[in-house]
Order: C-alpha cells, then structure tokens, then sequence
C-alpha cells in the first residue's frame, strides 16, 4: 500500500476535525511546583511538530509552533513514576497498555508506574481519543520518553560514578555497573535534584521481540477499584454544597423558546432557575427537587416540520452533494468507460440507519468557580476541546479553564462534545454554588448525536475470470472513513456526498467505516456469488496487500471455511483494513425453516494490528467491538418523526444482551516486525458483512440494509 | 412530605430522611454517597443500578425507599469481607470480565444473586438471570466465565 493511500486512510473523519481557533499557553509553573524534585522528560518544539495530534504542535504553519516544553514523564525522589498525558480511559483499557509501554522502555516494575490522563492543568495537549490513535502515537511516545528518561539517569550515574554510561546497564528501576560494584536506584539518583531532560530526535527503542512488559497480558491496574465500586466515574463526583441540574428540553429538534413560566419553580426552596437564550434549566439540592421544579415550569417552543425515519433515504438522496459539488472524491483509471465496455456489471444500493452509542454511564458533569476560574469534571473523549468550548462559550482564556477526565462509562465515539460540562457550568455560575449535570437515559438516547445514516450506491464490473476492472462507490452522508477500496481495481471512482443530516450527527467506533466496509464486502460477495466462484477465492483473487491476505487466509483456515456445511447452515465473511489494522471476520448462521431470526452460531475474528502491547485487553476489545457491531447489524436503530425521537429508551432502542451472543474466537497475528497500532475500531467492520454474507448462502436472500433484522422480516422468509 | 425511613444497608442501620416516593438509588447515591450503584435508564431495564435486598437483585431505580423497612441492602461497596474480595468480585477481576466497567457493580450484584438461589447453575440458567444486565462494550463472554469461575464449576462456556 503506498503512502498516499494510507494517508487518506488514517485521516480522521470531517466531523472529528476540531482544531482551536485561539491558542492560549497554559502556565506551566503551578505544574512544576506541583511534582517537585525529580527528573522530567519533555517533548521539546521541534519533537512536538512531528505528533500534529499530541503535544504543543497543533499543525498549522511555523507561527502555531510550540514557545515552550511540555512534560511527559517524571521520577520522584520517592521513585514514583508518573507519565501525563492528554488521552483518557474509556475502557479500551490504555491505562494498562500505556503504563505497560512506560515500564518497558525504562525499565521499572510494572506497578510503579502511574498515569496522568486528561486532565488539562496537568497533561500536554492532545486532541482527543479517537480514531485508534493512542497505540500508534501515545503508546510510541511514551516509550520515547520513557527511553530518554532511562538513558539521563544511566548518565547521571555515569557522572556520579565517573564511568563511562556504556558500561551501565538499567533494569529494575535501577542503574547497574557491570562489575557490580556500583548500584543505585531511580530514586537515589534523582534525589535533590530537579533536572529537565528533553527528548532526543532519534533514541532506538526496545523491539517488540525483546519486549518483557508490554506484550504481556496484564489484568486492568486498577481492576480492583472497578469490582468493588470505589472508582468514581464523572457521574459519581460531588463537591460539598453541590447542587443537581436539570436541563429543560425543547419539544422537538432545531425548537426555539417561546416563552416561559418559572414563576412556580422559582418559589421551591433552594431552586435557582436559569434562563438565557433557548437555554432554561434548574439547580437544586436534590436530583428529585431538580426534576420537580423543571416539570412546574411551563415553556412554550416552536419548531419547523422535519423529516421522519420512514422518509430517512428519500431524503438523504434528494438532499445531497452532486458529483460535481461533491465532498471527498478519489478517481482512478477512467471508470465511466469500463462500465460500458464490460460483459458483466452488477449494481446495489445500501441503506444505514442512524444508530445510537447509549454509553451506559450518561453523558455528566460536575462544575465549579472558584472567582473566573472555571474546574469541570467530565465524562468526555476531549478533555481540551472541552476546555475550549467552555472557554468560548463564558469568554475566558484557556488557562481559566480546567477540565478533568475521571475514567469513564465509556463513549464509542459518543463524547466528544462538551454538552454537560456547558450546562453545569452555566447552573453553577448563577446559582453560585458548583453544580452536577448528568443526562437521563432519554436526553442521551435524545440530545446526544447519531452514528450517521446513510445511503451507498456500488456499480461494478468484472471480467468473468473474476478480475474486478471497474469500481464506482457513491456514499450519501455516512462518511468517508474507510470507503476506499482495499481491493486491487484499475478504474475506480469514489464520492462521498454531503447531506444536511436530518439528526445531528457524528462520530461513532470506526465512524463510517462500519457503513462502507459491509456495502463494500457485501457487494464483493455478490459479485462472487454471480460468478458462482467461492467469495474467499474471489477476494484473495483481487487482493494484493499481503497482510489482509493474510488475516482473511489465517481466519479461513481456523474458522474451517472450507469445511462441509450442514443443513440450514450459512458461513459468511466480511474484513478489510480500518485504522491501521488488518481485520476478517468469520460467523456461521443458523436459520432453521420458517424463522425469521438471525442465530448467530459462532464468530472468528482474525486481527493484525501490529506488535500486540497487551493481548488480553486486545482480545477484549476485539470481542467487545464485534458484540457492538453486531447490534448495528440486526437489530439497532433510531427512530424518529418530527424532530422526535420515537425509541429513546432501552426497552424501545434494543441492544445486544447476554443470549445474542455466539461463541467469539479471536485470532491475533501477532507482528512484532510492525509497529503497534490501535484496535478500538477496526475490528468493529467485519461482522455486519459476515452475517449478511451467511445469510444469504443460507437463504438466497441479500439483506442490504443496516439493521437486516427487520428486513429479514419483511421478507417474510421460509425455508422449505 | 418527607419522612424518616429506617433501612438496613451493608450491615448498618441508617435513618434517611425522604420523599416517601424516592428511589432507593437516588438515597444511596445523593444521600448515603454510595456511588458504586450506577444509574444506567431509569426503567430497570439495563442492570446497573441492581442491589440486593434480603439476598435478592433488584433494580434500585425502581424501587421505592417506602417499600424497604425491615429489609436488609447490600450494595457493591458491602459486598467484601473487608480486604477479601466477594468469590464473584474475585472472579470478575481473574477474567478481566469488564471494560469501563460501569456495568460491573450491576453484573456482579445480579451474578451473586444467582448463586445465592442457585450456587451450581446451568448456562441456561446463567443468560436467564443476567439477560436483564446490559454490557455496552460487549463483556458478556467474559462476565460468564467469571460467574463460572466463582461457581468453581468451570465449563466450557456456550451461550
């Protein structure tokens, strides 16, 4: 794969793109102050320009570099070590992988280590956690620093002991001569001194075949704080003297406030009403009494008529881009002419639904002043974004602004927004004490945004050796991430067209890829199906790229594709590359006669993301990505009418439980001869395409939609 | 009007004083700060807010403070014997069965539950009690074998 086209692939989607518009450099001294003596490893300007995501180099031109140092990684004089950095735990389980990439690189037990994450008085800048981008670039700058802290203190110690620092070795938290006549720990070295070492250019790390930490399976750090309840998730904060917040919603999406009575509310004792362009909300003591005076006020609202589901892919058609206006667009060779030269042409369409993240822990927020300067703990995947929301929306610089990240309930690409946080600190001015703001299961199933619907057309050619010699994709608002074709094809044309989405939308685990991978993979095995060649035959047949061969023919072989099938019995596939990563996924359907369920029988995912950092927390994301993705695949969507959501509640928007899954397997192709990349995402795309995949070698029935439950359905499928 | 309500929670009695309809989850949260009983939908349908009360799981969002005297709580903060983790907590933890881990108070509460009525259970009877429990990042295999492994009755598991 060249580098144009890996580029292309691991940009983030448009609607993650959330550069600052106005820069503010924090002081840094509070900082310092607050670690004392020890050795500090930085990520100096020049460094910093080359991670455009993390650290002070924000991209742009020379005038946006970075004035000053950041610090990455400190050892104190009681041998603490503490790393900082702006990504934030969200289950994906990174406090262990990264803590794992400190412990290797420095050579340190692994429980010393602690990490800072996203809190933006104490970490460098980062621009979220999204996009798979904490192995490939958090986890590789960690090890750098980590290795440059190594390397100072072998050298402290070389002075100290008057040697040379090739005859020092470091392990265990300690620096050793060879002949054993010199010991001293991290600690000892640092002791009394405050020394600021700055990352070198070029520092060689350990490969991951040496690796001794990382690589391993280590359970969660701080697993226990989770079994017995003592983590405090956003939600669960509180502040002496804290108030609940209640947030009046509108009637219906895009409303504006008429009018409103607070008269009522505004007599409850304690209630503070706030009241301030559409936004009207209520503080007080008690979630309950917050809830009471937000149903004594009587507001009017007024809205425009809006699309409902039923219309949902009219609409997006009718509402796009042209060809020529179009967003994102990639052409190669000249499609249009062999499309008309072809012997054999194949034409789909494929309909998405908007689904919904429904993190379990809601969106929430606690904030507090103190004077102008504004601390907020939330649950968010943006901690900095955040920070400079708020200090939009209540006109201060950055610097007066702190935002916390405590581990959260998780987000899928569902919190990158600072929606909470806006709405307790703008309670917790007026009512002048702090204030916590966590949405009900309705407002989030409601008021957060939507993986994005879509509409992909796919019209094809092939020769009918099974050569695929023309590709045109259109995508209809569900984006861009992934629509690229992976398959080796001469002329190819593919568009993405902008629509003005109905619901407010945006990113999603994977984002669009999820979308595009099962039209495309989908549409691939209907090619095969029509050439009546075997659908792993007919992929490996136009596939160069060596490591998705390589997953599709490693998860083939475990999965016994070429086993005999038994009766009632479809095998289906589905895989690609997303987010650096090299996924197939295998599943074997049951549909017995005249059921109208789908029963998955098994999964086999087979996964390359590089050198593995830790294969346990890998294999739960990989599993836990095919279980979400299967939701989206049968059963999951968003309902709407009028600006109204119809489904806002669990017992209405149906996600997987405990019986709708099968036994998962996971094969992890373990590259130590490549660089660790993210697994958050990618391993999400296979599982939609596999099942509808399987159920047609069942069935002969092609569900082209997302969900294909309600389709399978309406098929009114039998089996004789 | 708010009342006195006596309640029996992790082994202590505590007086609230409380709207007669309050749930049992606002009062431990906002009142008793035992936050480790999450809020999840509100309709006892997702499982995170589930205690047990007399050694039952139930959902604390729908159940009434006025509806508890002289029954005995548990929450997830009560559930070890001091620094020795509950068989269930233990178990969760050597399956790593979480991710975020807002589910886990809920699935561990619900689990307990099961082997108080049922310590040898089938898988059958495993999905029956848990079914109601929802784990967003899809922990489910996991959370299974860790109920396994507490029943010290490990099998291969097949949903």
């Amino acid at each position: 794969m060249t580098k144009a086209i890996l580029a292309t692939l691991t940009e983030p989607e448009r609607y993650e793109l959330h550069a600052p518009s106005i820069l503010f450099e924090t002081n840094r001294r509070e900082f310092f102050k607050f670690l004392g003596t020890g050795i500090f490893v930085a990520c100096a300007a020049s460094n910093a320009g080359a991670f455009q995501e993390s650290g002070r180099g924000r991209g742009g031109g020379e005038s946006n570099l970075p004035k000053e140092i950041d610090a990455w990684l400190h050892i104190g004089e009681n041998g603490e070590i503490t790393a900082f950095t702006g990504k934030v735990e969200v289950g994906q389980n990174i406090r262990t992988s990264l803590s794992q990439a400190v412990a290797e690189e420095l050579r340190v037990p692994f429980a010393s280590v602690r990490l800072v994450m996203g809190d933006t008085q104490l970490v460098p800048f980062d621009m979220g956690t999204f996009g798979s981008r904490t192995t490939p670039v958090m986890n590789l700058q960690l090890r750098r620093v980590s290795g440059a802290a190594r390397d100072a203190l072998i050298e402290l110690a070389a002075k100290e002991w008057s040697t040379e620092p090739a005859r020092l070795t470091a392990a265990d938290g300690k620096v050793l001569d060879s002949t054993g006549k010199h010991s001293a720990t991290y600690a000892e070295l640092v002791k009394g001194r405050q020394i600021t070492q700055l990352l070198p250019a070029e520092d060689p790390l350990i490969p991951a075949s040496d690796w001794k930490i990382a690589g391993q399976p280590l359970p969660k750090v701080d697993g226990r704080d989770f079994v017995n309840g003592k983590h405090r998730y956003p939600a669960d904060q509180t502040l002496p003297g804290m108030l609940y917040g209640k947030v009046l919603r509108p009637s219906s999406f895009n409303a504006t406030l008429q009018s409103a009575d607070t008269s009522e509310a505004e007599t409850m004792p304690g209630v503070t009403v706030v009241r301030d362009g559409d936004f009207l909300a209520v503080a007080a003591a008690t979630s309950q009494l917050a809830a009471k005076a937000a149903a004594a006020i009587r507001a009017e609202w007024k809205a425009q008529p809006q699309p409902s589901s039923k219309e949902l892919f009219e609409y997006l058609r009718k509402n796009a881009s042209s060809d020529k206006d179009a967003g994102d667009s990639y052409v190669a060779g000249n499609v249009e002419s062999a499309l008309s030269s072809t012997q054999h042409k194949l034409s789909s369409t494929f309909n998405i639904a908007y689904i919904a993240h429904a993190p379990l822990e809601p969106r929430a927020a606690l904030a507090q002043w103190d004077g102008d300067q504004l601390t907020v703990w939330t649950g968010t995947q943006r901690p900095f974004g955040v920070r400079q929301e708020l200090a939009a929306a209540f006109h201060l610089p950055e610097d007066k602004v702190r935002v916390l990240m405590p581990d959260m309930g998780s987000g899928y690409g569902g919190k990158h927004t600072g929606d909470a946080a806006l709405e307790a600190a703008r309670l917790a001015r007026t009512a002048k004490h702090p204030v916590k703001v966590v949405w009900t299961r309705e407002e989030e199933f409601t008021w957060a945004y939507f993986r994005p619907a879509g509409v992909i057309d796919i019209t094809s050619a092939v020769n009918l050796d099974g050569k695929i010699t023309a590709w045109e994709f259109h995508n209809y608002n569900s984006g861009t991430a992934g629509f690229r074709t992976y398959y080796d094809i001469p002329n190819q044309k593919i568009v993405f067209h902008e629509v003005n989405s109905p619901l407010r939308q945006g990113s999603y685990r994977g984002l669009a890829a999820t979308a595009n991978h099962f039209a495309r993979e989908v549409h691939m095995d209907e090619i095969a199906s029509s050439l009546k060649m075997d659908p792993l035959e007919f992929r490996l047949k136009n596939l160069k790229e060596e490591r998705l061969r390589a997953v599709f023919e490693q998860g083939a072989k475990q999965f016994g594709w070429n086993a005999p099938r038994k009766r009632n019995l479809g095998f289906g596939l589905g895989g690609g590359y997303e987010k650096l990563g090299y996924v197939a996924t295998f599943v074997e359907v049951a549909l017995p006669p005249g059921s109208k369920d789908i029963k998955i029988q098994r999964v086999l995912t087979a996964f390359d993301c590089g050198a593995v950092v830790n294969p346990d927390g890998l294999r739960n994301q990989i599993v836990g990505a095919n279980i979400m993705g299967l939701g989206g695949a049968i059963f999951e969507a968003v309902e709407f009418d009028n600006g109204r959501i119809t489904n806002p509640r669990f017992s209405r928007y149906r996600v997987p439980r405990f019986s709708d899954v099968p036994p998962m397997d996971t094969l992890l192709i373990d590259r130590k001869d490549q660089p660790a990349v993210g697994a958050g995402e990618a391993p999400i795309v296979g599982i939609a395409p596999a099942i509808a995949n399987a159920v047609f070698a069942v069935t002969g029935i092609r569900l082209r939609s997302l969900p294909m439950g309600p389709l399978l359905a309406a098929e009114g499928y039998k089996l004789s | 009007m708010a009342a006195n309500f006596s309640l029996r929670i992790n082994g202590q009695s505590r007086t609230i004083e409380a709207e007669p309809d309050s749930t049992l989850l606002m009062v431990l949260r906002e009142q008793l700060d035992l936050t480790g009983t999450k809020y999840g939908c509100g309709e006892g349908q997702c499982g995170a807010c589930t205690v047990l009360i007399d050694g039952r799981a139930q959902r604390s969002c729908l159940t009434r403070i006025s509806s508890l005297a002289g029954k005995s709580i548990t929450t997830i903060e009560g559930l070890a014997a001091k620094e020795t983790l509950h068989p269930v907590q233990q178990a969760f933890l050597d399956e790593g069965a979480m991710q975020c881990a807002y589910c886990t108070s809920g699935m561990i509460m619900s689990a307990v539950s099961l082997l108080n009525s049922r310590p040898h259970p089938s898988d059958r009877e495993i999905l029956q009690a848990m079914q109601g429990n929802v784990c967003r990042c899809g922990t489910y295999p996991r959370i299974v074998a860790a109920i396994r492994r507490a029943t010290a009755t490990p099998e291969p598991v097949r949903l």
